[in-house]
């Protein structure tokens, strides 16, 4: 890192002992970018922001809630009702937890058709992954701390899962909760973990910026910037352009909190937990929906493994597949605009995700179980065998020779022509 | 030259080894605590019991108590349940037990209210109330139905509805754990 030499006397001293401003000046002031990004490049810097205002709306909110099972369910109502604009910061939690996994699953959903995940970014992906992992970890257990009836059977129907573990599975179960059934003990860890989480995530999101900011951005045409021709400095360009996304993006957060702040939940989770009345129809919330319909799209058992377990083994390894993605899409070709076969397939994918949701979103009566059996094996097919298969047989687009030669042509300029060198006739 | 400095390197080697592997045992030892702080403590292990008045429950009705935060099914079947759930033969079960090994009086039948899929609680205690296609419970969560001995008999539950601890302390009394 090249170390800058500051006017101010302060600055120079600080610098010269611990090189933070150099640091923020290399990383994001000069940092290069391509120069042909688009809005979908925004949804990193979008996550960033929620975390922090999760954080910030999660802590205060800890300042009035309290994790007892007589308590927890009124003390989030005196949250809404008692402690000043209690019900905004509540509302901004609850519905900035949508808004978390809006955002990162659009940012995946991004990689997955730029091919982001391609060498050399195989470990700036699996972070990502991690990081998934530990947003639903402290979704699912936030949503329990309210205490209400979707909070206890929800917790309580996930959580048994862990049963369909072969011979130790009452036992881990038993220590999860750390009694007989979801209760006092269960609610109080989740709590603990449900504060300590988000800042693992703090740490994780550290590393998944270091690794970014090794290997550079991943960009609309999957090409690597060859020099100075196909970059613009993050300040002031995406500074300014992550800063309109975010001022879209607020005022639709805005309009969840303001306009239908229990729209995207659930009104059962207004009742009281009661252990000895089940909902009659118990769903997770909706960013869980398409794990929950593979987690119950098998019921038949598969040789030896039981129906439960097959399930249960089949909704991790959804998200371990990711895990393994770099290494079994074949082709050499990151970005989907020059991969004529795969681009189709991205989107049946995306709908296959959708239409899960929805299978997870109804009883698994008449046609349900059989769509998302479907669904799930299609899943499954897209990763485990078209990937690899398509990378070989497929026949890209020819790339373009630099990210600034396609931008110059993209926009009608003469080919060759690079808006940096100033070399426009 | 070369024998004494392997043989340096061994001594040094077998230090390094030693050391780490107790300090390696003496983290796992920690460990344990930690995992094992998790488990029920005391209090709730203390097996807590119950007693219950059931000489209010009339015949074909059940009622649901609390016993260690789980629901109890005490139901007082009709003399047909009984029947039906003896003329089933057991080894035609997915978890095969006889009615005689499930009950101590016929009339009453006590079970654990947690369905053993993923432990929602199964309706049809009330008469009148969905009990599913064998007459006992129906657990509406993924489609479970028990029979009048509260064994599994369709739907993905792969095990009967638990039968806790339980004694007759007079005719009209038990008391559960
Ligand atoms: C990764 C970031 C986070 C996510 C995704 C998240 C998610 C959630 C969710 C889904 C709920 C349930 C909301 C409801 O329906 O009422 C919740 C509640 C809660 N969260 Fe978080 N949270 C995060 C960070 C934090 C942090 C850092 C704290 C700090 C202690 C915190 C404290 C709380 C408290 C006290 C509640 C209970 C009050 C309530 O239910 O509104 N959260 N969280
Ligand atoms: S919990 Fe009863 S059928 Fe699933």
């Amino acid at each position: 890192m090249e170390k800058q030499t500051y006017n101010n006397a302060v600055v120079r001293w600080i610098d010269d002992r611990l090189p933070i401003f150099s640091f923020m000046d290399h990383e994001y002031n000069q940092f290069p970018m391509p120069k042909n990004l688009n809005y979908w490049w925004n949804f990193g810097a979008l996550a960033t922001v929620v975390l922090v205002a999760m954080i910030v709306t999660g802590i205060v909110l800890a300042m009035h809630y309290t994790p007892h099972t007589s308590m927890a369910f009124d003390s989030v109502e005196h949250i809404m009702r008692d402690v000043n604009y209690g019900w905004l910061i509540r509302y901004i939690h609850a519905n900035g937890a949508s808004m978390f996994f809006i955002v990162v699953y659009i940012h995946i959903f991004r990689g997955l058709y730029y091919g982001s995940y391609k060498a050399p970014r195989e470990l700036l992906w699996m972070i990502g992954v991690v990081i998934l992992l530990l947003m639903m970890a402290t979704a699912f257990m936030g949503y329990v701390l309210p205490w209400g009836q979707m909070s206890f059977w929800g917790a309580k129907v996930i959580t048994n899962l862990f049963s369909a573990i072969p011979l130790v599975g009452e036992s881990v179960v038993e220590w999860l909760w750390g009694g007989y059934t979801v209760d006092n003990a269960t609610l109080n860890r989740f709590y603990s973990l449900h504060y300590l989480l988000p800042f693992v995530i703090v740490g994780v999101v550290v590393l998944h910026i270091a690794a970014l900011h090794v290997t550079g951005s991943n960009n609309p045409d999957g090409i690597d910037m060859k020099g100075p021709q196909d970059s613009v400095p993050f300040n002031p360009y995406f500074t300014a352009k992550d800063s309109v996304g975010l001022g879209v993006f607020l005022l639709i957060w805005a309009a969840f909190v303001f306009y239908a702040p229990d729209y995207l939940g659930h009104p059962e989770n207004y009742i009281e937990a009661n252990p000895l009345v089940t909902p009659p129809h118990i769903v997770p919330e909706w960013y869980f929906l398409p794990f929950y319909a593979i987690l119950r799209a098998i019921t038949f058992d598969v040789w030896f493994i039981e129906a439960k377990l097959m399930g249960v083994l089949l909704m991790f390894a959804s998200i371990l597949v990711l895990f393994i993605l770099p290494w079994l899409d074949t082709s050499k070709v990151r970005s989907c605009r020059y991969r004529p076969i795969y681009k189709w397939f991205f989107w049946v994918l995306l709908i296959d995700c959708v239409v899960l949701g929805w299978v997870g979103a109804n009883k698994p009566e008449g046609m349900f179980p059989l769509i998302g059996l479907i669904g799930t094996g299609y899943y499954f097919f897209h990763f485990l065998i078209l990937l690899p298969i398509l990378g070989k047989i497929e026949t890209p687009l020819p790339l373009p020779t630099s990210i600034s030669e396609s931008v110059t042509r993209r926009s009608g300029a003469p080919a060759g022509a690079t808006a940096a060198t100033g070399g426009n006739a | 030259m070369a024998d004494s400095l392997a043989e340096g390197e061994t001594r040094r080697d077998f230090l390094f080894l030693a050391a780490g592997a107790v300090g390696g045992v003496g983290a796992a030892c920690f460990a344990w605590p930690l995992i094992d702080q998790m488990n029920p403590a005391a209090d709730v292990l203390a097996l807590s019991s119950v007693e219950i008045d059931i000489s209010a429950v009339p015949e074909g009705q059940g009622i649901t108590v609390k016993w260690r935060g789980q629901p109890v099914f005490v139901r007082h079947r009709t003399p047909k349940e009984i029947e039906e759930a003896r003329a089933v033969s057991a080894s035609t079960l997915r978890d095969p037990q006889t009615d005689e090994q499930r009950v101590t009086k016929p009339e009453w039948l006590i079970v654990s209210g947690s369905c053993t899929h993923l432990g929602c609680v199964p309706v049809g205690n009330k008469v009148g109330s969905d009990r599913g296609e064998f007459g006992g419970w129906f657990c509406p969560c993924h489609g479970s139905h028990y029979d009048t001995s509260g064994r599994i008999r369709k739907g993905p539950a792969p095990k009967n509805l638990l039968v806790p601890p339980y004694s007759f302390v007079s005719d009209t009394k038990i008391k559960i754990g």
